[in-house]
């Protein structure tokens, strides 16, 4: 597997100006002679498909969702991070770059990096623009938060719904190009593969989810925005429908996966209240801005919290962090909260989570402060726990939340399967080993609204165009595995459900690759979930049939894949012989509990190489080098 | 607790549906209404019955995907949230609940309780968007926005397009989400310059596909799980008349 990262030459400043002068173009004229294929319609997709669709190109775009409005992106509560500096508080492109640098923890890749904070500033005017409702001030300018591992206001919110506001804006441009004809939407359909011939990606292989309708789609090249992979956990903020199957079959097919061991998990998230639970819910890191963490000093100590006197409250992160304090990134924040749980300081019923407390705050700044900041946050709290955060603390702990690891991709977003590209979370490029807050919708709009809509044209432009259909053997090879496979999943007629399976990897995955990791844990997994997916072959029962509408089906589709690609975030986990940001090794910590990286071995991103069912994964690396952001250890203190 | 389920089985869109009721043994408080029916299904799908469909995924009341009538009113019994935002505690032991999907002719029932609402997305393509090609912004504080008139862009443009306003509604009218959309923009500077021509497009595109007339009952805004205000409904009213006055509405948008 070739790793070629292609970064431009000059300095760091410069690189995506002289690369997009540097760029081979398409010429507006025979942009509509090409058919690009966009798969996802949130941030990352649904940008990148209505900006192509505006420059000409002839774009397919897909979605499993009924509509193109429904996509995980919406549910992003908190902020979307740009260096504006419109606070004039000593923020700017080049800090941007290095707060998000030194919080992934030095697993990025700088130019990328770099590029991602000069587009910042655009995706803000972009945004306005199409009329997103963002936060302002009474002068009617824009207002500004701060957000964990920063130290200037940075971040643009609308209430507590940033993702629903840039998503609709998002979508509503996608409509107008569907409107002018040069998008065609493609909605309840489902990619369950890609199509490679003469090694270049020229189409995708989709599920009908309503006739069941197996079908090939051929296209000049494949963008794919599909997400990540957090439900690999069972239980994860993620929403339901969240998967790994785009990205996983794009790796069968030759795509590199980068650093899938590098998965976030969010510190505040409404703990986990019994047994049956689908999902877990996040609280928007921005609460952590007025909201004080902290729990009983003394362990056991069950007496409500407003029982408990300030002497007698541990504020961990304030004491242990007096610069950052609540503000931590969410590793460390995360981990923390597990220590403290883990020593008995836990609270709430089940002494699952820790108090996130808005007393003070409301002190200081009254009540309606903090609704006007919070309040849709609020309420939703109070609808899930019948709880009033007004009256009596937050209850709060970690979940998986997000994944920095993802399809490997090269400085124009192009993974190592030409003309396949990946966007957004799909892929792994910006964040590291730990993506800071209000960074994912920054990075999702810069890959679609700025980067793949100009990269591609590099591509298109020195590939071959059309000459493919549906007939050609390779797409017909393509069908017929697809829908084997689906009438295989409906053969086993086992006795055991989809979802049993899913909850069952779900907490192998969480108990030994989870918030913290070690060797033996991660070879026992690598032991029990072969196992695992074997007896899912043999025993899942999925009622119904192929040919119509069938959620089990579909759902049992995608906890197969994920049964396989839980193997390799186990592989990647293992043989990280660090601890790295959100990848926390047991056996690789600082005497005071911080995760201790290892530069000179690990350095670098590793990419897995499927080579085939029943063999191990190959390792390969992209060595990452650090010319402006000198490596350190991390210190929030 | 335990509680009994009168749920709409629907095969397919042209088959005949009717009512199954199933128990819902052991549910817990704490249980949402969708890990409810979840664990229903779990049960269902061990007996060899294919579970009931239904819609959702975040979970978390803002995709807008769980549109569902539970006991007669969209999204249950609870005021201002969406009904996987509903949790068992609204319920008491022995309960009966009845489960449909969102009625209305321009909602065609696909599956159970799963309902094509592409009508929503073809009323947005009629016009819901402000036209601004992607790298044409002019700096975002270029344009200061009162802070009344950007609040009240975001109290319409809180609608997450789940359709129970039209459930609810008695001739199955989709004007609060339309009027919702057209008020999150024309309430914005850059919304004006296409205001009367979205107002046109968006109400022809609304009519053309068979949703009814508001005729003022407000039954939607009752059942909006974002508390979204009719008085959106006039203001759209105002500018579809200045729409059709001045002979934009006639002409369309010509695109």
């Amino acid at each position: 597997m070739q790793l070629d990262a292609r970064i431009p030459s000059g300095p760091i400043e410069k690189k995506w100006e002289n690369h997009q002068f540097e760029m081979k173009l398409v010429n507006p004229a025979n942009k509509r002679k090409y058919t690009v294929i966009v798969v996802g319609t949130g941030l990352a997709g649904g940008a990148a498909a209505a900006t192509m669709g505006e420059l000409g190109y002839n774009v397919h775009c897909f979605t499993f969702h009924d509509s193109a409005r429904r996509a995980h992106s919406i549910a992003a509560q908190g902020g979307i991070n740009a260096a504006k500096n419109y606070q004039g508080d000593g923020d700017s492109i080049y800090r941007l770059f290095y707060d998000t640098v030194k919080g992934g923890d030095f697993r990025s890749r700088e130019a990328n990096v770099h590029r991602l904070a000069e587009l910042s500033l655009n995706i803000i005017d972009q945004a306005v623009a199409q009329g997103v409702p963002f936060a302002r001030e009474y002068g009617g300018l824009l207002a500004n938060r701060s957000f964990g591992g920063a130290q200037v206001s940075r971040t643009f919110y609308a209430r507590g719904q940033t993702g629903q506001q840039l998503l609709l804006g998002c979508y509503q441009a996608l409509e107008r190009q569907v409107s002018a004809g040069t998008v065609k939407l493609h909605t309840r359909k489902e990619m369950l593969d890609v199509i490679v011939i003469d090694g270049r990606a020229r189409g995708i292989v989709t599920r009908d989810l309503v006739s069941g309708r197996i079908e090939a789609h051929l296209a000049d090249a494949v963008v794919l925005g599909t997400g990540g992979y957090s439900n690999a956990f069972f239980l994860s903020t993620n929403a339901k429908g969240c998967n790994v199957t785009a990205t996983w079959r794009a790796a069968r097919r030759g795509a590199g996966f980068a650093n899938p061991c590098f998965t976030q998990i969010h510190p505040t998230c409404i703990p986990q209240s019994g047994e049956y639970q689908s999902k877990l819910t996040l609280m928007s890191e921005s609460l952590r801005n007025d909201g004080r963490i902290w729990v009983p000093a003394k362990a056991g100590d069950t007496r409500p919290a407003a029982a408990i006197p300030d002497s007698e409250r541990d504020y961990y992160l304030e004491r242990i962090y007096p610069s950052f304090g609540n503000l931590s990134p969410r590793d460390i924040a995360s981990r923390r909260a597990k220590e403290m749980v883990d020593a008995g300081h836990g609270v709430g019923e089940l002494r699952n989570g820790v108090y996130l407390d808005f007393r003070d705050a409301i002190q200081r700044l009254g009540r309606d402060a903090i609704s006007e900041r919070y309040g849709n946050l609020f309420q939703m709290y109070e609808k899930i726990t019948g709880e009033d955060p007004y009256a009596v603390p937050m209850r709060i702990y970690p979940a998986p939340h997000y994944t920095m690891g993802g399809l490997w991709v090269d400085y124009d977003l192009m993974t190592t399967v030409p003309g396949l590209f990946a966007i957004g979370e799909a892929n792994f490029s910006d964040h590291g080993a730990n993506r800071l807050g209000a960074s994912a919708l920054m990075q999702g709009l810069a890959d679609g609204y700025f980067i793949v809509p100009l990269t591609i044209g590099n591509y298109l432009a020195e590939s071959p165009r059309g000459g493919v259909d549906a007939e050609h053997p390779a797409a017909r090879d393509v069908v017929r595995e697809v829908t084997a496979r689906q009438e295989r999943l409906l053969a086993v007629q086992g006795n055991r459900t989809v979802d049993s399976f899913h909850m069952e990897l779900g907490r192998l995955m969480w108990d030994r690759c989870g918030m913290a990791r070690n060797e033996a844990g991660l070879k026992e997994a690598l032991e029990l979930i072969p196992e695992l997916r074997e007896r899912f072959w043999r025993e899942v029962r999925v009622p119904g049939s192929a040919a119509d509408l069938n959620q089990s089906l579909e759902k049992a589709g995608r906890v197969a894949d994920f049964l396989e690609f839980a193997e390799v975030m186990c592989w990647d986990a293992l043989t990280r012989d660090e601890s790295a940001g959100a990848h926390y090794r047991e056996e690789h910590t600082t005497e005071d509990g911080e995760a201790r990286r290892n530069d000179e071995l690990f350095a670098h991103a590793a990419v897995w190489e499927y080579r085939g069912d029943g063999e191990p994964p190959a390792r390969h690396r992209e060595e990452l080098n650090f010319e402006h952001v000198p490596l350190s250890q991390r210190s929030y203190k | 607790m335990n509680l009994t389920l009168h749920v709409w089985r629907q095969p397919s869109p042209r088959a005949k549906g009717d009512f199954r009721t199933y128990e819902a043994a052991g549910i817990s408080p704490t249980m949402s209404f969708l890990d409810m029916l979840d664990l229903v299904n779990e049960r269902i799908t061990q007996e060899g019955e294919e579970p009931i469909a239904f819609e959702h995924d975040c979970r978390e009341g803002i995709c807008g995907s769980c549109g569902m009538m539970i006991n007669g009113v969209a999204h249950g019994p609870q005021k201002l949230i969406t009904a996987c935002q509903l949790h068992m505690r609204s319920f008491s032991d022995g309960d009966e609940i009845w489960i449909e999907p969102f009625r209305a002719d321009s909602f065609p029932v696909m599956k159970d309780l799963v309902v094509d609402r592409a009508a929503l997305d073809r009323v947005i393509e009629a016009g819901g968007y402000i036209s601004v090609r992607t790298g044409s912004a002019p700096d975002a504080n270029a344009v200061p926005i009162p802070k009344p008139h950007a609040d009240r862009a975001f109290d319409a443009a809180a609608c997450i397009g789940c359709g129970a306003c039209v459930a609810a509604c008695p001739n199955a009218s989709a004007m609060l989400f339309t009027a919702a959309k057209a008020a999150h923009l024309s309430y914005l500077p850059q919304g004006q310059t296409e205001r009367y021509e979205r107002a046109a497009g968006m109400v022809t595109a609304h009519d053309e596909e068979g949703f009814g007339n508001c005729t003022n009952h407000g039954a939607c805004q009752e059942a909006c799980p974002k508390g979204i205000s009719v008085e959106y409904i006039s203001r759209l009213n105002r500018d579809f008349l200045r729409a059709s006055l001045s002979g934009i509405a006639a002409a369309g948008r010509g695109d």
